[in-house]
């Protein structure tokens, strides 16, 4: 009986508050815009046989027709892709320093990997723009070492993207790999070098493969919410920067499009659908290994 | 294994200085004199009194506040219930789809989950405000508890909550006496880091508040889309300070009891 409580009240409020939310997404992309408050017209009024015989899905055509859309979820895609590939390459060093680190500096070294994901993200991307910007502190560092002699352009362009996405996930990256490796028995490293691997070739079959689930939740960690991004896109890309969810804010807010905004996020919901259910894989079989 | 080479040693210094000098250069000029950011006029604290007598930032930050301390404490309870189904409860009808509502809040674009929670409210007829706020952090929140502290659980031994049980405790005496000591520090890291995630939303926020409540990255939102200004500058680098403080804290705390943790294990292997 206590059992069933338990479980029933975060149940219900995921629920209630997680899953039937996204039916109503889907619900609204399937309705009409209208001049109203709220500005749609429900598809659904009496009946479900109604119902059903009204549902269209004009919006989603809507969104094939225009190519905005399509560019938006494919350079998306590419840039969280490519940012997810940069972060790794980051990472990976900066997580393997720390598990080979001794002892007593590791717990130093993790927290000021923790202390900026603790510090605001809209803050950390912020911190960007003054760096960037035309007269901003990179190009003043550079003219002054005498690299350049005209400013570079750097904001408001896909670089700033990469750059931002790198900077504020890099913790989501380094933690579950440093604690994959943390983990993984050094002394299979040493026996292979006892028997005369060389030590490129001990990192890449033995240490690699040890920290396989590290990379695989890491790289989910970032790619992921990197896809939908809006802070980052907005504040450091630049007009030429599509991202899809710059254009699902924009045209919830501006142009007040509710129903195509909610055709917008189902389709990202359906792109996603199989990473996150990926990720969930890998995290509830390491909790299941460890327990 | 404990032998950095100068590889490791690069790669380390060259990650830390990529992710603390944007910051510094942050607090360094929140103390420029100058309104132009990017040019060092002489030190002044002029734009933290500009700050601290601007209404609508304090009132922001008061919001802001009062929706961290609500949803972080409720998210708590739920997160730590829904770490204890996923560890213990073992199997029961529809456990996939529970764990699937778990991990995936962690990773879901906030643009998805702030568009679908407003349209939820809006069709319940919600007023929108600091309830609507309140409710839609929980949720997202209550995921990361329920991860930080079913990390502790499964770690640690079932046989101390069995024997409590076997001794006659009720099983609600045997988890508020055994397992809550024990994985209160995972539950207490699982508030705090509620706490900072409903302070630093945005996106969520924008969507599910209404005209009578702005948050204050809200407000910080709505002045760096007009470029840097000193007065963020000084704001963040208040924000900044605040969470230094806290984390030292928070480590030096956790110390501290794995201090005291390690000298009870050796008084009770001596009296063993």
């Amino acid at each position: 009986m206590r059992r069933a409580v338990l479980i029933a009240v975060p149940y219900a409020w995921l629920l209630a508050l997680f899953l039937i939310p996204f039916a109503v997404v889907f619900k609204i992309s399937l309705s009409d815009i209208a001049l109203a408050i709220p500005p749609y017209t429900p598809t659904a009024k009496d009946g479900i046989w109604n119902m059903l015989s009204q549902l269209d899905f004009e919006n989603f055509i809507f969104l094939t027709e225009d190519d905005l859309y399509w560019k938006a979820y494919l350079s998306s895609l590419q840039i969280a892709l490519i940012s997810t590939v940069l972060t790794l390459l980051v990472g990976y060093p900066m997580a393997y320093a720390m598990a080979r680190a001794p002892e007593q500096w590791r717990p130093t070294l993790l927290m000021l990997v923790i202390l900026p994901f603790w510090t605001s993200f809209l803050i950390r991307v912020y911190a960007w723009v003054g760096i960037l910007s035309g007269e901003g502190f990179l190009n003043q560092f550079l003219m002054w070492t005498g690299i350049i002699s005209t400013p570079l352009t750097i904001l408001n362009t896909n670089t700033a993207v990469y750059i931002g996405i790198v900077y504020t996930y890099l913790p989501f990256m380094i933690l579950p790999i440093y604690s994959a490796l943390d983990r993984s028995d050094g002394s299979l490293i040493e026996a292979a070098e006892d028997l005369g691997c060389s030590r490129l070739k001990a990192f890449w079959m033995i240490t690699i493969p040890l920290s396989r689930n590290g990379i695989i939740a890491g790289c989910f960690l970032v790619f992921i919410p990197a896809l939908g991004e809006f802070v980052i896109p907005s504040l450091l890309g630049g007009s030429g920067t599509l991202m899809i969810g710059k254009v699902l804010f924009e045209e919830f807010f501006s142009n007040r499009d509710w129903p195509v905004a909610s055709a917008v996020a189902v389709i990202l919901l359906l792109i996603l659908i199989i990473p996150i259910v990926l990720f969930q894989r890998n995290e509830q079989k390491q909790v299941e290994a460890e327990g | 294994m404990n032998r950095l080479s100068s590889f490791n040693v690069v790669s380390l210094t060259l990650g830390f200085v990529f992710l603390y000098v944007p910051m510094l250069i942050l607090v360094i000029y929140s103390f420029n004199a100058s309104k132009l950011v990017t040019v060092w006029a002489g030190f002044s604290t002029k734009w933290y009194g500009e700050l601290m007598s601007n209404e609508a930032f304090l009132d922001a930050a008061w919001v802001t506040l009062r929706v961290a301390v609500i949803s972080s404490t409720i998210a708590t309870v739920l997160g730590t219930m829904a770490a204890y189904v996923l560890v213990r409860a073992g199997r029961f009808y529809g456990r996939t789809l529970f764990s699937g509502m778990i991990y995936a809040p962690l990773v879901m674009p906030e643009v998805i989950t702030g568009l679908s929670l407003l349209l939820l409210f809006i069709g319940l007829g919600l007023d929108r405000g600091v309830l609507t706020i309140v409710l839609a952090h929980t949720t997202f929140s209550m995921c990361f508890v329920s991860v930080v502290v079913s990390s502790r659980l499964v770690s640690f031994d079932r046989s101390l909550e069995e024997a409590a049980l076997d001794l006659g405790a009720s099983p609600l005496d045997a988890f508020r006496l055994v397992t809550l000591p024990i994985i209160a520090p995972a539950v207490i890291s699982g508030w705090l880091l509620a706490f900072t995630l409903s302070l630093d939303d945005l996106v969520i926020a924008s969507f599910t508040s209404g005209p009578s409540a702005t948050t204050l990255p809200m407000k910080i939102w709505s002045s760096v889309r007009l470029g840097v200004s000193p007065e963020i500058n000084a704001l963040s680098t208040i924000l900044i300070g605040l969470v230094t403080l806290g984390v030292i804290a928070a480590s030096l705390a956790s110390k501290q009891v794995a201090v005291r943790a390690k000298r009870d294990e050796q008084a009770a292997a001596r009296a063993a």
